[in-house]
C-alpha cells in the first residue's frame, strides 16, 4: 500500500497551488508537511482525499490510478483546523456516523466506537453535544472519527493549531501512538517545526506550492538539501550570513569572527545558516567561536531565553537554554557552536553534506 | 467607606423617558382609556368597564377576522420559510452571480407597502392584469373582487413574493457563515445530499431560521396596507385580517370603545406569541 502522486499540478485561474509535484508515501508511516500558511499543505490534502482534483498529473494508490476516483469511494478520513463535528449528534453519534452510513451492524458500531473512545479518553462523555464541549474534546471526537473506520489514508489538516498551549502538547505526544498499530498512511500538515520533531516519521517541507525536500524527518532537519527547506524547517528564523573560506580559515564577510573547520568544501565565499539554538549565551561543543553582541531584544520563556542582537550590519537570533538575564541595549559575548553550521553555495545547495 | 451620591445621571435619562412618553406610552394609555369607556365624541365619557373586552372576546366577528389571522401567517410561513430555504440553497456562493442574486432578492423588500399593494392589484386585475387576463385566457374562472379562494390566493401570493426574499437573505448568510471543512466532512463520510442539508445545514442555520420565522410571524400577523390595497379585506369580509377590521371598527363604524379593546387584545396576543416564542427560543440556546 502506498499513496503516490505523480507531477501532480494544480492551477486556479492563472495562479498555480500547487506546482509540479512528485511524492510517494509509503504504507505505515506518518508524513509532515510542513510549510508556513499558503505554502499548499491543505490543497495538496484535499489531493490526496480526492476532494480536489489536480489540473494536471496523477495520483496512484495501492497501484491503482485513482485521480478521478471520487472522495466517497476512497477509504479515507481528515481532520480540520476547525473542531468539526455534526453539531447536533452526540458524541457518540459523531463517532459512529462514518460506521453508519456504510451500513455497519449495530454491535459492531457500539464495540468500535467503544474502543476509539476509550483511546481518546471520550468514554465519559459520549452522550453529550460537540457544543458542551471544550475545545480539546470537540477535536478529540473529530479525531474520533477520524479512527473509527480503517481509513486507509488519514488526513490531519493542522489539527492543534486551535488548542491552547497545554491541549496542544498532550495531544501532540499521544498522536503518533495513536497511529502505532494501524495499518495506513497518515498525513499530517504543520507549520511548526516542533510539531515535525515531535511526530518524527517523515517530513515534505513546503514553499508557495512546492515540496522543496521530502525524507526522513530527521535527516531534513540536519541535514536540509539547500537553504529553502532550511528555512522552513526552522523556528525561531535561522540565520543567515555571507562567509569567506580559504584554507581552513572560515570568516564572515560583514565583520572578523574567524574559525577552523574540517569541513570539506572548495575555498570560495559560501551562505552559512545557523539555528538559533546553536548559538547561546554559554560555549557549547569543543568547536564554539565568540560574537560580540548588542542586545536588541530578550524574551524569556521560561525554560529558554530569546536573543536578538546585532553584530556590525548583521541581525542574529539567538536561543539558550535557562534564563538568561540580558538588558536591552547592553554589549555581550556570545558562542557559536560551529559543528552545527550549514554551508551552502551560491545555489542555495547544501555543501557540508558528508 | 463613605460614598459620594450624584443622582445628577438621572438627568441623561429624562430625554428617553420624554421620548417613549411620547411614541409609546401616552398613545397606548389612550387606548386604554378609549377600551373602558364609551364615547359620542366631544370628550364626552362614560364608563364601562369590562363590556367591550367581553364583547370583543364573544364577538363572532372578531373570532372570524383572527382565525382568517392564523390561517394567513400559517400558510405564508408554509411557504416561506421551505421556498426561502430552499432559493438560500441554490444561490451562488461566489462570482459574479453574488451580487445580480442579492441585488435581485433585495428589490422587492425595497418597494413600499401600498406601492406593492397596488402593483398587485393590476397586475391581477381580471380584465386588463397580465396575471389575472392570463389566467382567464387559459380557462381558470379568476376574479380576486369577486371569489374569496382568489382574494386568499392573490394575498398569499403577494406577501410570498414580497417577503420571501427576507428569508432567502438571512439563510443565504446562515449558509455562508458554514465553514466549507463541514461539508468536506460528509463529503469523506460518504453522506447524501439530503444528510449534509439535515445535519449540517439546517442547524447551522438554526439561530437565522429562528428570527426569520420570529420576524415573518410578527410582520404578517400585522399585516395592513398591501391587502388593503389589494383586496380591501373583501369580497365581503372574506380577506379582512385583523388589522383591516380593526380599521372598519375604529374608522369606519367609529366604535372607539369596542375598537380599543380590540387593539389591546390584538396587541396582547402578538406580545404573547412572540414571548412564548423567544423562550422556547432561548431554551433551546441554553440546551445546545
Amino acid at each position: 500500500m502506498s499513496l503516490e502522486l505523480k507531477n501532480v499540478e494544480k492551477k486556479v485561474g492563472i495562479d498555480t497551488h500547487i506546482h509540479p509535484t512528485s511524492l510517494k508515501l509509503e504504507k505505515n508511516t506518518i508524513n509532515v508537511l510542513l510549510g508556513s500558511t499558503l505554502a499548499g499543505k491543505t490543497t495538496l490534502m484535499q489531493i490526496m482525499a480526492g476532494l480536489d482534483k489536480p489540473t494536471s498529473g496523477e495520483i496512484w494508490f495501492d497501484g491503482k490510478n485513482v485521480t478521478d476516483m471520487k472522495v466517497q469511494k476512497r477509504n479515507c478520513s481528515m481532520v480540520y483546523q476547525q473542531f468539526i463535528n455534526y453539531p447536533n449528534y452526540t458524541v457518540y453519534e459523531n463517532i459512529a456516523s462514518p460506521l453508519a452510513i456504510t451500513g455497519v451492524k449495530d454491535d459492531e458500531i457500539k464495540q468500535r466506537v467503544g474502543k476509539v473512545a476509550e483511546l481518546l479518553k471520550l468514554s465519559a462523555m459520549l452522550n453529550k453535544k460537540p457544543d458542551e464541549l471544550s475545545g480539546g474534546q470537540q477535536q478529540r471526537t473529530a479525531l474520533a472519527r477520524a479512527l473509527v473506520k480503517d481509513s486507509d489514508l488519514i488526513l490531519l489538516d493542522e489539527p492543534l493549531a486551535n488548542l491552547d498551549f497545554k491541549l496542544r502538547e498532550e495531544l501532540r505526544e499521544e498522536l503518533p501512538k495513536l497511529f502505532e498499530d494501524r495499518d495506513c498512511i497518515v498525513v499530517y500538515a504543520t507549520t511548526e517545526p516542533s510539531d515535525a520533531l515531535m511526530i518524527g516519521g517523515n517530513t515534505a517541507t513546503l514553499l508557495e506550492g512546492k515540496v522543496i525536500q521530502y525524507g526522513k524527518t530527521l535527516e531534513v532537519y540536519n541535514k536540509p538539501e539547500n537553504l529553502i527547506s532550511a528555512k522552513v524547517f526552522s523556528d525561531p528564523p535561522m540565520n543567515i550570513a555571507e562567509i569567506t573560506k580559504r584554507g581552513d580559515n572560515y570568516k564572515f564577510t560583514d565583520n572578523n569572527v574567524q574559525w577552523k573547520s574540517s569541513a570539506k568544501i572548495k575555498d570560495g565565499t559560501y551562505k552559512i545558516g545557523i539555528r538559533p539554538h546553536n548559538i547561546t549565551t554559554y560555549k557549547e561543543g569543543n568547536n564554539s567561536v565568540e560574537i560580540n553582541g548588542k542586545v536588541q531584544i530578550s524574551e524569556l520563556s521560561g525554560s529558554e531565553s530569546l536573543i536578538h542582537f546585532t553584530n556590525g550590519n548583521l541581525n542574529w537570533v539567538s536561543l539558550s537554554n535557562g534564563t538568561q538575564q540580558k538588558n536591552v541595549g547592553e554589549d555581550t559575548k556570545l558562542y557559536m557552536n560551529t559543528d552545527e553550521f550549514l554551508y551552502f553555495d551560491q545555489n542555495n545547495r547544501l555543501v557540508n553534506n558528508g | 467607606m463613605n460614598k459620594t451620591i450624584n443622582q445628577k445621571a438621572w438627568y441623561f435619562v429624562i430625554p428617553v423617558f420624554v421620548l417613549v412618553a411620547f411614541n409609546a406610552a401616552i398613545p397606548l394609555m389612550t387606548v386604554v382609556n378609549y377600551s373602558f369607556q364609551e364615547t359620542f365624541g366631544n370628550n364626552v365619557f362614560a364608563w364601562e368597564g369590562t363590556r367591550w373586552f367581553k364583547q370583543i372576546l364573544l364577538s363572532e366577528r372578531f373570532h372570524a377576522s383572527l382565525g382568517r389571522q392564523f390561517a394567513f401567517t400559517f400558510i405564508i410561513l408554509l411557504i416561506q420559510i421551505p421556498l426561502g430555504i430552499a432559493i438560500a440553497l441554490t444561490m451562488p456562493k461566489k462570482g459574479w452571480g453574488v451580487p445580480v442574486c442579492l441585488i435581485l432578492m433585495s428589490m422587492p423588500l425595497l418597494i413600499p407597502w401600498n406601492v406593492v399593494g397596488a402593483m398587485w392589484n393590476i397586475f391581477a386585475l381580471p380584465d386588463i392584469g397580465f396575471l389575472g387576463h392570463s389566467l382567464n385566457a387559459m380557462g381558470f374562472d379568476y376574479n380576486f373582487t369577486q371569489q374569496p379562494g382568489d382574494a386568499w390566493f392573490t394575498t398569499i401570493l403577494m406577501d410570498v413574493w414580497h417577503w420571501t426574499s427576507l428569508v432567502v437573505l438571512l439563510s443565504y448568510a446562515g449558509l455562508n457563515s458554514i465553514q466549507p471543512a463541514y461539508y468536506q466532512a460528509a463529503e469523506i463520510d460518504g453522506a447524501s445530499r439530503w444528510a449534509t442539508f439535515r445535519y449540517i445545514e439546517l442547524p447551522k442555520m438554526k439561530k437565522v431560521l429562528t428570527l426569520a420565522i420570529l420576524l415573518r410571524f410578527m410582520d404578517s400577523f400585522m399585516i395592513y396596507t398591501e391587502p388593503f390595497v389589494l383586496t380591501g379585506g373583501g369580497p365581503g369580509n372574506t380577506t379582512a385580517f385583523l388589522s383591516i377590521d380593526l380599521v372598519k371598527m375604529a374608522l369606519g363604524q367609529f366604535d372607539l370603545g369596542p375598537a380599543a379593546a380590540m387593539s389591546l387584545i390584538y396587541f396582547f396576543i402578538v406580545l404573547l406569541v412572540c414571548w412564548v416564542f423567544y423562550n422556547l427560543m432561548m431554551k433551546n440556546e441554553a440546551q445546545s
